[in-house]
């Protein structure tokens, strides 16, 4: 699988709080609208900047705190296609996996803004077009490969009848 | 071989060995989600033709976090739920009832026990000696339908405290140290283990704080071996044929062992906007606050009100400061009126509100001004959290907030606890 996109940079410790905001909760049956407001606190108007397929790159503890699914559920809707960051929270990792939302963990810090990157998922590089430089990123664990092939847990639970890990 | 906590549970649950690092597929002892998850998790169900639960018994849903509702797009999420609980059998805990984990430690968990939560404090209900950890929606989902869910075994932190802790230090003061010195993400895929001779006298109130906050350092979950507190506070809930011993082996392997003298912790504080940013109170002393909130499945127990109320017991709430104060269940609610402790925080000042997760997620009952600063008893304080990204947050233990309501400004309570 390859994923290519313009990077959209972050810094460390973006919370789910400022992902899909606790303000907006009344807006979680309605993930489409909710989608509008992603990332708003951190960077206004953010939903309207991107591109189908652009990537969140971002720093140290992506997606840390509640463990709203809502929060992968919007940057998907939103039209990211992988979120990159220094280091993941562990719910908000799951979360993103099961709903079919590619994360990788790896050098973020080469990356600037609208770099352009492409992201080889089975040799497990991200270049960086812009810069020319080529960063590995830690392989997702076997398991969480399976899901995502499968489409999410989900599908994974419908094609198998439970789990086949 | 010897192992931790975590690993025992796991290997009961999974029956396999179920060493640090390995994937096992569990059996669950129970599925809960409330309000702001539940919804989602209803609807992945529906959309995927498993509309059922493993056991309607073990499958909970709880109505706290807009409760009672605010607006009718909740209360049509409430009405979602309730009609799912009904074709299904799952039960529901109402808007009446309080928060999912004070609940599930009155009525609920027993030691021993593999409990997932779609929320991320579940990991409160370690105290009683239960693996029990937060995930999202999809993953509680599918442990409702089917019982099970995979897990990766996680290497343990040992957290070994000894010592007293001085007077106007508590529990919360000391997790918020141990946040400060792993940071927030210095646990992430771990365990916390807490044990040592000032744990092992610790009430379950206090026990209940420290593993509430172990997902704010990226924690799994926390975890208290079970004794004779956990087993007089399980006869109490009138469950005290529950009880189980559940504890590490003497020679179980730890990828770190963080040991704490209770005597040097002082009153602590996190500073906006992360979880992590420790200081000592005396630090931001004289800070100005607008309000102050007591409540949460973090410190909303009756033994915090209590503090509260001794404090307050007979003065008045600083002007320019609102006190807000949540009873984390209706049970506490309840003693809390029987002990007279309500009417002496009502003199003082402070407005009491209806049981539940209240200010602290920001979708009412006290969503701050633009500039304006609150100190809770909650565990996070991430930016926006409280319904404003104009506002600020700090945390502190209920004591450290009830004195700062008094004085109007930020203060530490060993002034008057000597």
């Amino acid at each position: 699988m390859i994923l290519e996109g313009r990077a959209k940079k972050f810094g460390d410790n973006i919370s789910t709080d400022l992902i899909a905001p606790g303000r907006l909760f009344h807006l979680r049956n309605n993930l489409p609208e909710l989608a509008k407001h992603l990332l708003e606190d951190a960077e206004p108007n953010f939903s309207e900047k991107i591109q189908k397929g652009d990537f969140i790159v971002a720093g140290r503890n992506f997606g840390l705190g509640s463990s709203r699914e809502h929060a992968p559920a919007i940057i998907k809707i939103a039209g990211i296609g992988a979120v990159l960051a220094q280091s993941v929270a562990r719910i908000f990792f799951r979360n993103a996996i099961n709903i079919g939302l590619p994360v990788f963990e790896c050098d973020t810090s080469q990356i600037e803004a609208e770099d352009h990157l492409r992201i080889n998922v089975l040799q497990g590089t991200v270049e960086n077009l812009t810069k020319g430089i080529s960063l590995p990123f830690h392989p997702l664990p076997q398991i969480m490969v399976d899901i995502l092939n499968d489409g999410g847990l989900m599908p994974h639970i419908q094609k198998y009848g439970g789990f086949n890990l | 071989m010897s192992m931790t906590i975590a690993e025992k549970i796991l290997s009961e649950k999974s029956g396999c060995e179920a060493r640090s690092g390995r994937i096992v597929i569990c059996n669950i002892s129970w599925a809960i989600a409330q309000d702001g998850t539940g919804p989602l998790a209803i609807r992945r169900l529906q959309e995927a033709g498993l509309a059922k639960v493993f056991d309607p018994k073990r499958v909970i849903f709880f109505i706290d976090h807009a409760a009672p509702s605010p607006r009718k797009e909740l209360s049509n999420a409430h009405l979602q739920i309730r009609s799912f609980a009904k074709e299904t059998g799952a039960r529901v805990s109402d808007i009446q009832e309080g928060v999912c984990h004070q609940r599930m430690v009155e009525e609920f968990v027993s030691p021993g026990d593999l409990l997932i939560g779609a929320d991320s404090h579940t990991c409160t209900s370690g105290a009683l000696g239960a693996f029990s950890t937060g995930m999202g929606s999809t993953d509680v989902a599918i442990g409702m339908a089917l019982g099970k869910v995979w897990l990766k075994v996680p290497p343990t932190i040992r957290i070994e405290v000894r010592g007293d802790f001085r007077p106007g230090v508590y529990a919360k003061d000391l997790i918020l140290s141990v946040i400060g010195q792993l940071t927030a993400d210095g646990a992430t895929y771990k365990a916390l283990e807490f044990g040592g001779p000032t744990i092992s006298a610790m009430s379950m109130s206090d026990r209940f704080t420290l593993c509430n906050m172990a997902v704010e350092a990226g924690a799994k979950t926390g975890l208290i071996a079970t004794d004779e507190i956990t087993r007089e506070y399980l006869v109490k809930q009138g469950r005290g044929e529950q009880f189980r011993e559940i504890a590490p082996d003497p020679d179980a392997e730890y990828e770190q062992v963080l040991t704490i003298q209770a005597e040097e912790i002082e009153p602590m504080i996190a500073l906006p906007h992360t979880v992590d940013n420790v200081q000592p109170v005396q630090k931001v002393a004289g800070t100005k606050i607008q309000q102050v909130f007591i409540g949460t499945c973090t410190n909303g127990r009756l033994e915090d009100l209590e503090i509260a109320a001794r404090i307050l017991d007979g003065q008045q709430v600083a002007p320019n400061v609102r006190l807000i104060i949540t009873p984390a269940s209706r049970a506490i609610y309840l003693k809390a009126i029987q002990q007279g402790i309500i009417e002496k925080l009502i003199r003082a000042g402070a407005v009491v509100t209806a049981t539940g997760c209240g200010p602290c997620v920001g979708i009412h009952q006290g969503i701050l001004g633009d500039g304006e600063v609150c100190l809770s008893t909650q565990n996070r304080n991430f930016l926006g959290r409280m319904g404003n990204p104009e506002g600020s947050i700090y945390l502190s233990s209920p004591a450290t907030a009830a004195y700062s309501a008094l004085k109007g400004e930020i203060a530490d309570p060993r002034e008057i606890m000597k």
